[in-house]
């Protein structure tokens, strides 16, 4: 195998970029844990926030207002679940399911017509002299903003979660309803809020795919990045930091094995990229040996339904 | 405002209405879709639902209805047992590429042999091939407690590069000028799947698919072990008092719902799709998802779902050829139809009351 033909800056330097859809998805999807909803529609929230996002960067010409775009799409979808688990009282697993399966459909319908067009670029932030330092200058100070709001975002979601009334009162709905509405709070608004917010956040990585990672309009573009997000928040112990963390590790992953097969390795190709899809599950395995959910630090009302009965 | 209530039992009426109610829901949101894309609602909703059965060319069209109900009713049977069961293998999908890749290749290999045994040992090879699969996420959810929601579903991806390896490498047709997908099963007489009747559309894989159906109801309905199943699902902590092994049920819904979709697999590239290609799979173990909520996780009602999807399926390529619908506008309305289910399911068991200022 040929590890000369990769380059460690450029490899870390495209790492941060591959990890960021994953990394604002799965923050997301920690808020709506946090809060007690377990939303499996994560994957079909991204590839509607990526077709909205393309659409709307073509149209305007604005890449900022794509990424605005996908994360209102991405919202608005997630409410569609939101309204459904939490006034309609249905199952979470199976609704979470549906929003895949319907964001995909969606997202191939409304994404006609947009196969082979380029999107305005994202350009890297300038920073001027800084850019030109060897080796932080690539990883430090040559990207695009969105991967600098990205790691903003996990310091926000984790100040707020641990500092803020906000957060306690998140966590309080997310770990024993029951308790957190004889307190007066509105668990199924309070559990709202959070899948919107996972929805926009699911919604901008999405947006992102299309926009920087790939940047074009494919159909199935995000190829279960939201089914990796998920299994991202179990490997961080619904912690965020951990979070950026198994985000860039995945990037790591996906980065280098496109990197191999760029390089000839001598590895056949298909093992290559089933290798994310492998790992997620060897990770998955690891992270849940020999521990019960509450040893996983899991929300203790995740999954769970609440009725007021009066 | 409305409030709901809960009913001290679940109302019978609303079990069966659900699905029907939902259905005519999805016509009318379906019309508005199909409406804001330049169609005609009322030509495009007749040509999903009525002309696949009663139109033109109904003759032609009755049987595509049971080559496609054939494989959602078979994997979504064994779904539906997981998910009373609280168990969700959602990677039904993979299970079906695995069976199909490891039947065709019981059956390729023995090529040019004429032998009664070779199509049976194929069927045998894709139940064994989607049990295999199953039973990763079975065994790792039972030995590690990893959740099998994402294990299953990471292994269709997975499955998805084996089977292109397969049309493209080990499988491909050594005959075939290079180009990817196995040899034809249609002119390989001893492994190929045809129709029993002519012009029916019912291949073994039909039969199959309508015996699993009976057989899956006794065992609901008659059988110590579906009592557990779905005891398991209601009352997990009642089920352990009552001696039920989780772990085993695990195994066994998991390695069932497998072996099923593998079947479903072997049957449909041996029949109707006819050879091993990068893309014979058509999202049929997605599809049963929403199959079997439709069926109301009762396997007589899934036969009925089947067909009803079969009729989305085959009434959406007529609107595609016929009036230019999208091919994905069908999906949008299957996933439309599994929200509107489980959305109106909430009549069963509760009521909706209403009541004027706060309160």
């Amino acid at each position: 195998m040929d590890f000369g033909a990769i380059n460690p800056t450029i490899l870390i330097a495209s790492l941060m970029v591959a990890a960021v859809p994953i990394m604002l998805a799965a923050l997301g999807e920690l808020v709506v844990e946090k809060s007690g909803v377990l939303n499996l529609g994560v994957e079909g929230m991204m590839i509607i926030g990526a077709i909205a996002g393309f659409v709307t960067a073509v149209h305007t010409g604005s890449p900022v207002a794509g990424f605005a775009g996908g994360a209102v799409a991405g919202a608005l979808l997630s409410l569609v679940f939101a309204f459904l688990t939490q006034f309609l009282l249905t199952n979470q697993v199976a609704t979470g399911l549906a929003l895949t399966l319907f964001g995909l459909g969606l997202s191939s319908l409304a994404g006609q017509g947009y196969n082979g067009i380029k999107p305005p670029a994202t350009h890297a932030v300038p920073f001027g002299p800084l850019a030109d330092i060897p080796f932080f200058g690539r990883v430090v100070f040559g990207h695009d903003w969105m991967v600098y709001a990205s790691i903003a975002l996990v310091a926000l979601v984790w100040w707020v979660l641990r500092a803020t009334r906000l957060g306690l009162v998140i966590r309080a709905v997310g770990e024993n309803h029951e308790a957190a509405h004889s307190l007066g709070y509105k668990v199924n608004r309070i559990r709202l809020g959070c899948t919107v917010f996972g929805g926009a956040m699911a919604g901008l990585g999405g947006a992102y795919v299309s926009l920087v990672r790939v940047p074009q309009w494919t159909d199935g573009i995000t190829a279960g990045a939201g089914w990796i997000a998920l299994a991202i928040v179990v490997f961080a112990s619904w912690k965020p930091w951990r979070v950026l963390i198994g985000a860039y590790l995945f990037g790591g992953i996906t980065v280098l094995q496109l990197n191999l097969q760029a390089a000839g390795s001598r590895i056949p190709v298909e093992y290559l990229s089933m290798s994310p899809y492998l790992i997620t599950i060897l990770v998955l395995v690891i992270m849940s040996s020999g521990r019960g959910r509450a040893g996983l630090n899991a929300p203790a009302a995740l999954g769970q339904n609440f009725h007021a009965s009066r | 405002m409305l409030k709901l209530e809960k009913r001290p039992t679940p109302s019978t009426f609303w079990q069966y209405g659900t699905p029907v109610v939902a259905v005519l829901l999805t016509m009318v949101a379906g019309g508005l879709l199909f409406a804001a894309l330049g169609k005609d609602p009322f030509a495009v909703i007749r040509t999903i639902f009525w002309d696949p059965v009663f139109g033109e060319f109904a003759f032609y069209l009755r049987g595509q209805l049971l080559v496609k109900a054939g494989p959602l009713i078979l994997i979504a049977i064994g779904l539906a047992l997981g998910f009373r069961a609280g168990i969700w293998n959602i990677g039904a999908e993979g299970q079906y590429i695995i069976g199909a890749v490891i039947g065709a290749s019981v059956g390729l290999a023995a090529y040019p042999t004429e032998s009664r045994w070779i199509f049976p040992a194929m069927i045998l090879g894709g139940a064994f091939g989607g049990w295999l699969w199953a039973m990763i996420p079975a065994i790792l959810k039972t030995r590690f407690n990893t959740n099998e929601i994402l294990v299953s579903l990471m292994l269709v991806y997975v499955a998805e590069t084996i089977l292109a390896k397969a049309a493209t490498g080990f499988l491909r047709n050594p005959d075939g000028a290079g180009f990817p997908g196995s040899r034809s099963f249609s002119s390989y007489k001893a492994a190929s799947n045809p129709e029993i009747f002519a012009g029916s559309g019912l291949h073994w894989g039909g039969v199959a698919a309508l015996v699993t159906a009976v057989l899956a109801y006794i065992l609901l309905e008659r059988h110590r072990l579906g009592f557990q199943i779905k005891l398991a699902g209601q009352a997990p902590r009642a089920a352990r008092f009552h001696g039920v092994n989780p772990a085993r049920l695990v195994v066994f819904c998991m390695g069932l719902s497998g072996a099923l979709a593998g079947l479903a697999g072997i049957f449909e590239v041996s029949g109707p799709a006819g050879q091993i290609s990068i893309d014979f799979n058509q999202g049929y173990g997605f599809t049963a998802i929403i199959v079997a909520f439709l069926g109301r996780l009762n396997p007589i009602g899934i036969v009925f779902a089947g067909l009803l999807m079969a009729l989305t399926y085959v009434g959406g390529e007529m609107a595609a050829t016929n009036l230019g619908l999208p091919s994905a506008a069908v999906q949008v309305f299957q996933g439309m139809l599994l929200f509107f289910l489980l959305g109106v399911d909430v009549l069963t068991n509760y009521r909706i009351r209403f009541f004027w200022g706060m309160k």
